[in-house]
């Protein structure tokens, strides 16, 4: 996941929306830039040009005349464009989409993949998976301060609003993982609050969400289920669900499929044992100030656990 | 014409001939005595008398100095923000004292350097340059610049007991509400906002007066110069924009104090309200700072392209409608929030063309240039930086207001790059214009020549290399207000890029500090009028008298110095045993009657200190309000305490424009 070059960027498109957008930017640079020389281009000539005489009050009439005209008439222009673009976003066949209830937390994103029949559907975590040239639709909101939800790769900004819920459809053309990240300061973690996309196929996707709507596999190694006995036993539990057990917390990220994540602590560490036991242990030396509290475990409860977390694919 | 054929003195190194002054060449006494005048408008000395300033230089060099001091602090606490994000995972700086940091920087910088300094520029020298002797309400003027003065330490002081504001400079609900901003630290903000907000209202006022009531006789409407013009659309959109984050700042304290639910959702309150009342502010706001820039340009570029500025009414009708259009595209800053798609489209139709006035105007002040003669000395060097910075701002602004494109720039470093290329090419550029011009005036002596160029080539080379990378880390993904980022992000060199860019700039500053340290002491003498420049603070001796003006001017145009005949009248008939003003009727400033402006007194000082002492109590308690009440009312009592029947009073007063004698000449008597 953590790829020498991550893809964020709003030049290199991944989707309709994107595209869209990537090109009313280069229509907006060329013509900015052509304007930039232009007016420079006056701006130098009135003071190297030498002239014996000055230019008459008339002349200068004229040429601010076709200056604001010529003004008028590019604005004009970039207006008709960006609303064209803004309707070219906005319009996505609503056939056959994926609907994603995204909640911003501080400092995490959860998601429940909404299903038409209840039990189909499921929650995870910072780390959202969607089908290649399917439209996906986000209905967001927040569960404390305002948050914004953000791959630029794939589209703008939609701000997470607690008390409202608002849709965005995105899609995604080409297969590939896109990082986002908070767009709306959100507090003392608004920098280590990121999240990943991935766009695959739509077996892949499939099998995927067949995957993440199972319950927690049951342990099969005796470290495993000792590992699951000093989750259960903590308190863990109080603020994180693993379907299947009975911790049912909802505070943190769901637990449940956690050993499929590529990161954890929202994007901040990528997901190995060595990050994972130093995120349980003391959370704060890597994300100050995040929810989660230090926790004390014995070294060898703390290896068990992990054992424990890594079978949660 | 004969000024307008001189050459603009340098402000270097060579000793400047000072041209003759009308004023001065009279001889000694026509009617009144210059030095009984002197008497009359001084201030009383001392610490006493230091504190009862009521006089629009003292205050305006006291303001002036005081937001560059606030600007100096804000540009150290960019500095150390940018070396934080210099690198990676830096741990230069945690989370929260960078966002601490971060907030203080952005609300400095608004509050309390960028509106004061231009409205501490308009309570210099729009008086001067409408030829009166003090601006309207001295003392509101003096209680106007303690409360400035008070809410900047306030805010200090709290960052440095750790408490400073951590919720960003628009302190978004529910973020800054009571829930997630336990302590005190957003309610020092929201105060501050109150106090900033009230200086800025009462020099708003001032303003207005002293253009509508106190211009030279002569001065119509359309001979009023184009700084004054600025000012005085910059103050009405003060009037208009302020009381929006005032009654919003107001109510997120008591949101935060007295649990009122105006912005928590869960209580039926809503953060977009906020929102909607903080960019009603908060988009004006720019132009605040931006139209009396453009007042500057219009300034310098129509001294040193030595004729007056192209298109003249066109450059008072393009503010006038920047000012309307001003307060019609807030929304533009809430486009991600899910607004319907042809609500939208209304508000970047607006911010498209709120461009038509900028360009407009920008065309004038080019075709001025082509239509004179360009004297590149150091305040038009600035101007032509202005030019080219903050053109490219105004460009990316445009990209902004399209809806598509802001979903994906907005909130990141690309509109970090964009409002600093406008505010620093729009604002600061022209302020650092408005400062090499108009120090002669305010000093008496030029600032250096060598150290302003060095000055300048750095800011401009500083300032692009801070600033231009951001453009492209912004389409690179890089959102706003982050303590750090990770490597594998690929933002790292950039970053890196724009702290050395930072650095110079940092330079540059101090360059600047140094020259002006230096030239203070040592600076050439300016004589009235090193520029040959046309408006009235220049028929005047640098610094100014106590009375400004021995003899209150008249006009003929709207470069008096440039376009008054020989025998312009002045007006005579004024007392000289009391402070008297000339007031003029607001159309086409004929005179009306004369009225006595107030004595220095220290009221309003202490009237500041207690309405300080009742905001900053009040964020720590509701009763502060009660009980700061009664220090309030003894202060307001001293300050409004009549004077004995008979000394004061407004009158009618045979005003008399009185052509000033040529040398050797008897006066000639008689109203024009």
């Amino acid at each position: 996941m953590h790829a020498a070059s991550v893809l964020q960027s709003v030049l290199a498109p991944a989707g309709p929306q994107a595209a869209h957008i990537a090109r009313l930017w280069w229509l907006m640079f060329w013509v900015a830039t052509a304007v930039f020389v232009i007016v420079s281009a006056f701006v130098v000539g009135a003071i190297v040009w030498k002239r014996t005489e000055p230019r008459r009050d008339d002349v200068l009439r004229v040429a601010v005349t076709l200056g604001v005209a010529a003004t008028v008439v590019t604005l004009f222009v970039l207006l008709v464009a960006s609303v064209w673009t803004g309707r070219a976003v906005a319009s996505l066949g609503a056939s056959s989409t994926v609907t994603i209830e995204l909640t911003g937390h501080q400092w995490w994103w959860e998601a429940v993949y909404d299903d038409g029949t209840p039990s189909q559907r499921f929650r995870t975590a910072n780390e959202l998976h969607i089908p290649v040239g399917r439209p996906v639709v986000l209905k967001v909101t927040s569960h404390d301060v305002i948050h914004s939800f953000w791959v630029p790769n794939l589209h703008g900004k939609r701000d997470l609003i607690p008390g409202y819920t608002t849709a965005i459809w995105l899609q995604a053309d080409t297969p590939g993982i896109y990082r986002g990240q908070c767009a709306e300061f959100c507090g003392l973690q608004h920098a280590r609050m990121a999240l990943y996309v991935t766009a695959e196929s739509n077996d892949a996707f499939e099998r995927w969400r067949m995957n993440q709507r199972r319950e927690a596999v049951q342990p099969t190694t005796d470290n495993a289920r000792l590992g699951r006995d000093v989750f259960l036993r903590s308190t863990c539990t109080q603020c994180h669900t693993i379907r299947g057990t009975i911790a049912g917390g909802a505070m943190g990220p769901d637990l449940t499929h956690l050993a499929t994540r590529g990161t954890i602590a929202a994007g901040t560490l990528p997901n190995t044992r060595g990050h994972l036991a130093g995120w349980i242990l003391d959370s704060q030396s890597a994300k100050p100030g995040n929810q989660m509290p230090p926790n004390s475990l014995p070294a060898g409860d703390l290896q068990l656990l992990l054992t424990y977390l890594e079978t949660l694919k | 014409m004969s000024l307008l054929d001189q050459e603009p003195a340098d402000s270097g190194d060579e000793k400047v001939v000072p041209p003759l002054d009308p004023a001065r060449t009279l001889p000694a006494s026509l009617d009144v005595s210059a030095e009984k005048l002197e008497a009359v408008w001084a201030e009383k000395p001392g610490l006493f008398g230091w504190l009862s300033v009521v006089n629009h230089r003292d205050i305006g060099r006291r303001y002036i100095v005081t937001a560059f001091v606030f600007f100096f602090m804000a540009g150290l606490l960019a500095l150390v923000m940018r070396i934080q994000l210099a690198r990676p995972d830096n741990h230069f700086l945690g989370p929260d004292a960078y966002n601490q940091i971060f907030t203080m920087h952005g609300t400095v910088m608004m509050f309390l350097f960028a509106v004061p300094v231009m409205e501490a520029f308009g309570v210099y020298v729009v008086p001067l340059m409408v030829g009166a002797r003090n601006i309207a309400f001295p003392r509101l003027n003096a209680f106007s610049y303690w409360m400035f003065l008070f809410g900047g330490i306030f805010v200090f002081v709290m960052f440095a007991l750790n408490s400073g504001p951590d919720v960003g400079w628009f302190a978004y609900p529910p973020l800054s509400g009571p829930a997630y901003t336990p302590g005190k630290r957003a309610d020092v903000w929201a105060q501050l906002i109150t106090f900033t907000e009230l200086a800025g209202l009462a020099v708003s006022v001032e303003i207005i007066v002293t253009v509508f009531k106190l211009r030279a006789p002569g001065m119509s409407l359309n001979r009023i110069p184009l700084f004054v013009w600025a000012q005085t659309i910059t103050a009405f959109m003060v009037l208009l924009a302020m009381p929006a984050v005032m009654l919003a700042s107001t109510a997120l304290i008591l949101d935060r104090l007295v649990g009122t639910h105006f912005f928590n959702p869960a209580e039926g309150g809503d953060p977009l309200l906020w929102q909607h009342l903080f960019w009603f502010f908060g988009h004006p706001e720019v132009y605040i700072i931006f139209i009396p820039a453009t007042g500057i340009v219009s300034t310098i570029v129509s001294t040193f392209s030595r004729r007056p500025a192209f298109g003249y009414l066109a450059l008072v009708l393009a503010l006038v409608s920047t000012a309307f259009i001003g307060f019609g595209l807030w929304v533009h800053h809430m486009f991600a929030t899910g607004l319907p798609q042809m609500g939208e489209s209304f508000f970047t139709a607006a911010s498209i063309m709120i461009a038509i006035p900028s360009g407009l105007q920008f065309f004038c002040w080019i075709a001025t240039m082509w239509g004179g003669r360009v004297v590149l000395k150091l305040p038009m060097l600035w101007v032509l930086g202005f030019f080219i910075v903050f053109l490219v701002g105004g460009l990316t602004g445009v990209m902004l207001a399209a809806v598509p494109l802001d979903l994906q720039v907005h909130d990141t470093f690309f509109v970090v790059a964009h409002f600093h290329y406008v505010l620093i090419g729009g604002a600061l550029f022209p302020l650092f214009g408005a400062v090499y011009y108009w120090f002669p005036k305010i000093t008496g002596r030029m600032l250096g020549e060598r150290l302003g160029q060095w000055n300048f080539w750095l800011f401009t080379l500083g300032f692009n290399l801070t600033f231009f990378p951001m453009h492209i880390l912004g389409l690179e993904g890089m959102p706003r207000r982050v303590y750090t980022y990770q490597a594998e992000t690929g933002w790292g060199d950039l970053n890196y890029l724009s702290t050395i860019g930072a650095g110079v700039l940092g330079v540059s500053v101090l360059v600047f500090l140094v020259n002006v340290i230096v030239s203070l002491r040592a600076g050439v003498l300016a004589g009235d009028n090193p520029w040959g420049a046309g408006t009235l603070e220049w028929a005047t001796t640098s610094p100014p008298p106590n009375c400004n003006f021995v003899y209150p001017p008249t006009v003929a145009g709207v470069n008096p110095l440039w376009e008054n005949p020989p025998d312009q009248p002045v007006v005579v008939g004024l007392r000289d045993d009391v402070r008297d003003v000339l007031v003029t009727y607001v159309l086409d400033a004929e005179p009306d009657h004369r009225t006595e402006f107030p004595e220095p007194t220290i009221w309003p000082f202490c009237t500041a200190l207690a309405t300080s002492a009742l905001f900053i109590g009040s964020i720590f308690t509701p009763w502060a309000v009660v009980i700061g009440a009664v220090p309030l009312f003894v202060g307001l009592t001293g300050w409004f305490w009549p004077k004995e029947a008979g000394e004061t009073g407004t009158q009618a007063w045979p005003i008399q424009h009185r052509t000033l004698p040529k040398p050797g000449e008897a006066p000639a008597g008689g109203p024009v």
